[in-house]
């Protein structure tokens, strides 16, 4: 291989520790990208010639610091007054350099990384834009591409979060244990909330655009599962996207459509994604702390074991859902238990589940096409086609809404 | 003479390769695996899954079970066992089985197996 290749995953995968170290001397997002893109710029020149060093990370926090503070003291002999916080704070970097780059530091600067995505004021889309930016290095283009949005206002989007976190302030020394486990679970959650928004496309074209971003997501799992190993809900986290990751290749049908879990064909799914999240749910299961990504990693393990669907311990899925409820109380997933009691004690049990939830989820698609869905095994005709009907209505897609209408063909023989 | 090679490379690196790279390597890989299997000289070839599915059983007067993969640099690879079992508990039982067997210091890194294919190489191929 002649080629730069094999650069870019070295640089792609040190990334976030060296993201993470510039931030911390530097304080600005913006210096610590330009002294990445400095210290990446000279390895390309310098790693074809003498080979990759050792450590890559070490060498471009090194290079990547040099070259930035090199062009903050060009820029303050030009300007008439320094910032002098900014240099106080290199010199104070310099001199402790050496100790930094050792020890668990490391861990913290990455988490802090992806912690100032996740700030409060940042809605949902543009957290997961900028950590995706910031933390996994795709270009704007990329992000674009995969949120479906134009360029220009990717960037915008972009670098308004940006300045908006830059006025918001974000602690800088080493965290303490509460304040790093609620870091770890905002995290957490924006990792979750990317990774949905890669996997929920209603299309197989759509979700071919927004592939990226499960797969970041799954990056970025493994990436703090390396760095807090014995965190359970991480270890339930990075399960619960790789098992429903798996089922990617079968989710949609030659045209397209999409294809329900209970008509799947399981030869598609991804028998090395499902090995290692159950490998992850069993080391989370040890340590009898559980959460809700545990639980909801577990539900979705009982569906990959399953040979056919015929044979999902529904039972199980039940309980686990049950469990679910009293953790995290919320009227979607008491819609999604309704479903594995229907299969556990009958449509009727189920039923009347669903009926308390009619007020909460009445402009919810899932909720009337489960509702329909009941009412038709327990042929009660006229009500599920009033049902399926609500659902059509609040469909956000074409293939939602083609799946509901083979509900009512069929009601029509 | 049986040797085994063992395939060191950053996780987070070949994490991060594209899908095009990593069929084309693996299909480079397949290749010299085939031509191993025809000379007769293939044994068993696995690819682990990533350290962040390991779990590791530290021996001692007091056994600990840690989160993530061996991580001491003062102890050395000496060898390896492939077992079927049906959970991580039965894998650790058999760790905690060997090291009954084998007390004192080290380490049993258990490592769940991404693919697997099965020793190629004739009956009669002595060990030593």
């Amino acid at each position: 291989m002649n080629d730069l290749g094999w650069i870019d995953p070295i640089l792609g995968a040190a990334r976030p520790r060296v993201m993470g170290a510039l931030l911390r001397y530097f304080r600005t997002l913006d210096t610590a990208e330009e002294a990445f893109q400095e210290a990446c710029l000279r390895a390309l020149k310098s790693w074809p010639q003498n080979g990759p060093p050792r450590d890559a990370a070490a060498w471009l926090i090194l290079v990547g610091r040099n070259a930035a503070m090199d062009q903050v003291r060009r820029q303050a002999k030009q300007t008439e007054l320094p910032d002098e916080a900014v240099l106080s704070d290199l010199d104070d970097a310099e001199a402790s350099l050496a100790d930094r780059l050792d020890g668990e530091h490391y861990k913290d600067d990455i988490l802090r990384l992806l912690f100032i995505c996740c700030h409060p004021e940042l809605p949902a889309t543009q957290q997961i834009a900028l950590a995706l930016r910031i933390v996994c290095g795709l270009s704007v283009k990329q992000i674009a591409q995969a949120f479906l949005v134009g360029e220009a206002a990717m960037e915008q989007r972009i670098t308004r979060a940006k300045a908006r976190i830059g006025n918001a302030g974000v602690a800088f020394e080493t965290p303490g244990a509460p304040e790093r486990a609620e870091r770890l679970a905002a995290v957490a959650a924006m990792i979750y909330l990317l990774f949905n928004e890669g996997y929920s496309s209603s299309s197989s074209r759509e979700a071919e655009a927004r592939k990226p971003l499960a797969e970041e997501a799954i990056w970025l799992g493994r990436l703090l599962l390396r760095l807090f190993p014995a965190e359970p809900e991480i270890m339930g986290l990075t399960a619960l996207m790789l098992l429903q990751r798996a089922r990617a290749k079968a989710r949609f049908d030659g045209d397209g459509n999409v294809v329900l879990l209970e008509d799947q064909d399981r030869s598609l799914w991804s028998r090395p994604r499902i090995a290692e999240g159950l490998a992850l749910i069993d080391k989370s299961m040890r340590h009898r702390r559980p959460g809700p990504y545990q639980i909801q990693a577990a539900i979705a393990a009982l569906h990959a074991r399953a040979q056919r669907a015929e044979d999902t311990d529904w039972a199980q899925i039940d309980l686990l859902y049950a469990n679910l409820e009293r953790l995290q109380p919320s009227p979607v997933v008491t819609l999604n238990r309704a479903v594995a009691v229907s299969k556990v004690k009958g449509p009727q049990a189920a039923l009347e589940m669903l009926e308390p939830l009619g007020e909460r989820l009445k402009g919810y698609f899932y909720f009337h096409g489960v509702k329909g869905a009941l009412l038709e095994q327990l042929e009660r005709p006229l009500e599920a086609r009033e049902a399926f009907g609500r659902a059509i209505a609040l469909a956000t897609s074409p293939a939602e809404a083609a799946h509901i209408r083979q509900h009512l063909d069929r009601l029509s023989c | 003479m049986l040797y085994a090679i063992l395939c060191y490379n950053s996780e987070e690196a070949i994490g991060a390769w594209s899908r095009d790279h990593h069929d084309e390597t693996m299909a480079r890989l397949y290749a010299v695996n085939d031509k191993l299997a025809r000379q007769g000289r293939l044994g068993p070839v696995a690819r682990l899954l990533p350290t962040t599915a390991a779990t590791t059983l530290r021996k001692g007067r007091e056994e600990m079970v840690i989160d993530g993969p061996f991580a001491e640099t003062k102890e050395q690879l000496l060898g390896f066992y492939v077992i079927d079992c049906a959970s991580l508990e039965e894998a650790l039982d058999t760790a905690k089985e060997l090291a009954k067997a084998n007390p004192g210091t080290g380490s049993y890194e258990i490592r769940p197996v991404a693919e697997f294919h099965p020793s190629q190489l004739p009956e009669s191929t002595p060990a030593s």
